[in-house]
């Protein structure tokens, strides 16, 4: 793909300055992105805790050790940190980071001290998310439905204020990738010689701007309702409280895919690297991400088929929400015909992107059931809901996300990790994820709502499977982060290109240097073009 | 190879990451615009909310908006417009190399940005006085002794809920267009601006813009549509 055969004898990113003001004060896209790793890890574990405190609640029926105000302030705190601090930033922000210019050829992004700006920014949410805690805490759900929200005496105004901030956050990181991949590419970088996991991360920016403003301007309007009251959501002053939900789902679908495209893109990657087969359907997979964003903000109304929204609107939303499916399983159908006649190499990053394959298609076809409207009428509310989300999010993304984490970590840090422990935690993942949120299905098709600390007798066997499930997945996660561990500490120092891959990025040294590349690559191919694809008898 | 080239004439002001000067030209105008799109997603958010309370309170919202001076809105506007005029010239004059008349217009702008905050504080203190607040610190004994008709409508405080909300968010922007504007004066004084490096005063510009556009959207609806 490039001429570059430089061996390297600068040194790495890693250690080209040191103490602890240079990474404090860097502009390097990589070390950003690997601060942003850090502090986004980190609260997934947060969250995470906190999910197997309120499933060890769930073991039985009635109350355990938590009230129904400390359980609603878990789950809320549950919610918010997973959704802002960790599933939004991960992949954009943390990987997207360390990637983007990498597989253009650039030197860094566009706009480098914003980008560590906005590093700070999301530093400065964080704390004040974490400090809700000590203000009374936050029992709304990540939601901040009015006119409860107008009215609970709890830590509201911090907590919106919290999430306004990390929106700009967002945002921001946004706005300066949409910029580098449209003013950054190398020579010969053109749009359809772009990583699919750079089209992913392109569409996500792009909702990113054009979506979060909406979601600052809700939680403002949130904010002034406590502090002022407009009354705009509220009935007893003149307003619509079904109108915070137009605003909040707005943002919040898009929201969603920007959780999920990038997960599509690193899907893309590890798929088409381990099994060393050209991508299928490259346009189709690069241009349904577009789709996808574009039909992301014609779908919010989807969250109030029962609101009370007129009739036609359920049915042009459920209409819509259907769309969807399309430009989705265009994308699900190429990673198959891609693995089709493959040299599939079961490595870790392969095995997460088959279990990928398995669980965000369950996410996806349930989503189906939540779509049509009379189905939605008996699920709306229940744990269906809760399992459907956590299918998507977890399964899709979290997964996605577990497989890119093995897959870039020889090249981030310049060690390999051990083989058989990432299997087997791919295992315990796989096994502990379907066996806490597959219950789940089950639990809210028969009626077992959300969002409740105590439930009836007849739900404690299935409840009680999912927690197991949780216990497990938490065993399989920590041991992802020990295998980790141990890898950046006693691992194999990794080759430059361990996977055999293609795209820029493993071009350049392992770890890349700081500026990335002695020069800037010249590309004359597309990025799955790997030297042992015989193109003359594998028809194309 | 174009980068090895290129760096034997690269002007100083051009960052490390960048192959040429057009290409961190052409960056920041992108980000720029993409910045703006933001700004105007973020008040149309409150354009929606201003629309549905007129739907919901037509009688309310024509007798509510009567209270609106018009005189200091019309004053206000022509600020405005003439703010962006004279931005426009300093752009200009950053392009042809003009640095008096580059300093001047700035000068102009923030003045004019200072005039338009003044009104707004004598506005905004005529309102306070008559106790026209949003819900919580509406007074209604204070309402009712300016205006019988006012006071005859249920939700008038959400009028003025919304009016301080949009006018006040528009208002932070003239605040923050004051700082970013000083900011670039400072810059021209110190001659960092030449014919092919005025990409910061060309945004700043384009800031400006939209915070006036902003403002001549306001302006019709919140004191003169009937
Ligand atoms: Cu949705």
């Amino acid at each position: 793909m490039s001429n570059q055969t430089h061996d390297s004898v600068e040194p790495s990113y890693l250690v080209a300055k040191k103490g602890l003001l240079s990474w404090l004060i860097t502009v390097d896209h990589k070390r950003i992105g690997l601060m942003y790793l850090v502090a986004t890890l980190f609260f997934f574990m947060v969250a995470g805790l906190l999910a197997i405190l309120l499933r060890t609640e769930l073991f039985t029926p009635g109350q355990d050790f938590m009230s129904a105000q400390t359980y609603n302030q878990v789950f809320t705190l549950h919610g918010a940190i997973m959704v802002f601090l960790f599933i939004i930033p991960s992949v954009p922000a943390a990987m997207g980071n360390f990637l983007l210019p990498l597989m253009l050829g650039a030197r860094d992004v566009a706009f480098p001290k914003l980008n560590l700006l906005s590093f700070y920014i999301y530093c400065i949410a964080a704390v004040m998310l974490v400090l809700t805690l000590v203000m009374g805490s936050l029992d709304t759900g990540w939601t901040f439905y009015t006119p409860y929200s107008s009215t609970t005496g709890t830590a509201v105004i911090m907590a919106t204020l919290g999430v306004f901030i990390a929106g700009f956050s967002s945002i921001l990181t946004g706005l300066n990738f949409v910029v580098t991949v449209h003013k950054m590419r190398a020579p010969g970088v053109t749009w359809n010689r772009m990583p699919l996991m750079i089209w992913a991360i392109y569409a996500t920016a792009l909702i990113q701007v054009l979506a979060t403003p909406i979601l600052a301007i809700t939680l403002m309007l949130l904010c002034i309702e406590r502090v002022l009251s407009i009354g705009i959501f509220d009935p007893a002053l003149g307003g619509d409280p079904v109108l915070f939900q137009h605003f909040f789902w707005f943002y919040s679908h898009p929201a969603v895919y920007i959780m999920v495209l990038p997960g599509f893109g690193i899907v893309s990657e590890l798929i088409t690297v381990h099994s060393r087969k050209h991508i299928f359907g490259y346009r189709a997979i690069a241009l349904s991400s577009v789709a996808i964003a574009v039909i992301s903000f014609l779908v919010w109304g989807h969250h109030m088929f029962v609101s009370g929204q007129s009739e036609l609107a359920g049915v042009v939303f459920s209409f819509i929400t259907f769309a969807v499916a399309v430009p989705t399983a265009i994308k699900v159908l190429s990673w198959v015909a891609t693995l089709y006649g493959g040299s599939i190499r079961y490595t870790t990053p392969m095995w997460y992107a088959m279990i990928f394959l398995w669980t965000f298609t369950v996410g996806g076809l349930t989503g189906l059931y939540l779509s049509t409207l009379s189905t939605d009428v008996h699920l709306h509310d229940t744990y269906f809901v809760v399992a459907h989300f956590h299918y998507v999010m977890v399964g899709g993304t979290v997964i996605a996300f577990l497989g890119g984490l093995f897959h870039w970590f020889p090249k981030m840090f310049g060690r390999m990790y051990n083989e058989r422990a990432g299997a087997i935690s791919a295992l315990l993942v796989f096994i502990g994820f379907n066996v806490t949120f597959g219950t789940q299905f089950f639990l809210g098709h028969q009626g077992m709502p959300r969002r409740y600390y105590a439930y009836l007798p007849e739900y404690e066997y299935l409840h009680q499977i999912s927690t197991v499930g949780s216990w497990v997945l938490a065993a399989g996660l920590f041991l992802v982060l020990f295998t980790l561990l141990a890898g950046l500490k006693f691992g194999k120092h990794a080759p430059a290109n361990p996977w055999g891959g293609v795209s820029l990025e493993w071009h350049t040294a392992t770890p890349p240097i700081e500026h990335n590349f002695h020069h800037i690559p010249h590309v004359e191919s597309g990025p799955y073009d790997f030297p042992e694809i015989d193109w003359d008898s594998a028809k194309h | 190879m174009s980068s090895s080239n290129a760096s034997n004439e690269r002007p100083a002001w051009v960052a490390h990451h960048f192959d040429t000067a057009g290409q961190q030209v052409s960056s920041a105008k992108l980000g720029m615009w993409l910045f703006l799109a933001t700004e105007a997603l973020m008040f149309s958010g409150l354009f929606l909310a201003y629309f549905l309370i007129r739907k919901l309170h037509p009688d309310m919202v024509l007798v509510a908006s009567e209270e609106l001076n018009k005189a200091y809105g019309g004053v206000n506007t022509v600020v405005l417009i003439f703010s962006s005029f004279t931005m426009a010239l300093g752009v200009r004059a950053a392009q042809v190399g003009n640095q008096k008349s580059l300093e001047r217009n700035l000068m102009i702008t923030i003045a004019c940005a200072f005039i338009f905050m003044g009104v707004k504080y004598i506005e905004y203190s005529a309102k306070i006085h008559h106790g026209l607040l949003p819900w919580n610190f509406f007074d209604m004994e204070k309402a009712a002794h300016h205006s019988a008709a006012l006071a005859s409508f249920e939700y008038t405080p959400m009028f003025f809920g919304i009016y301080f909300t949009m006018t006040g968010l528009h208002g932070l922007h003239v605040v923050i267009g004051i700082g970013v504007l000083t900011w670039i004066l400072i810059r021209a004084r110190r001659r960092e601006f030449t014919p092919d490096n005025y990409v910061a005063v060309e945004n700043v510009g384009l800031y400006w813009h939209i915070v006036d556009l902003v403002w001549i959207f306001l302006f019709p609806l919140l004191y003169l549509v009937k």
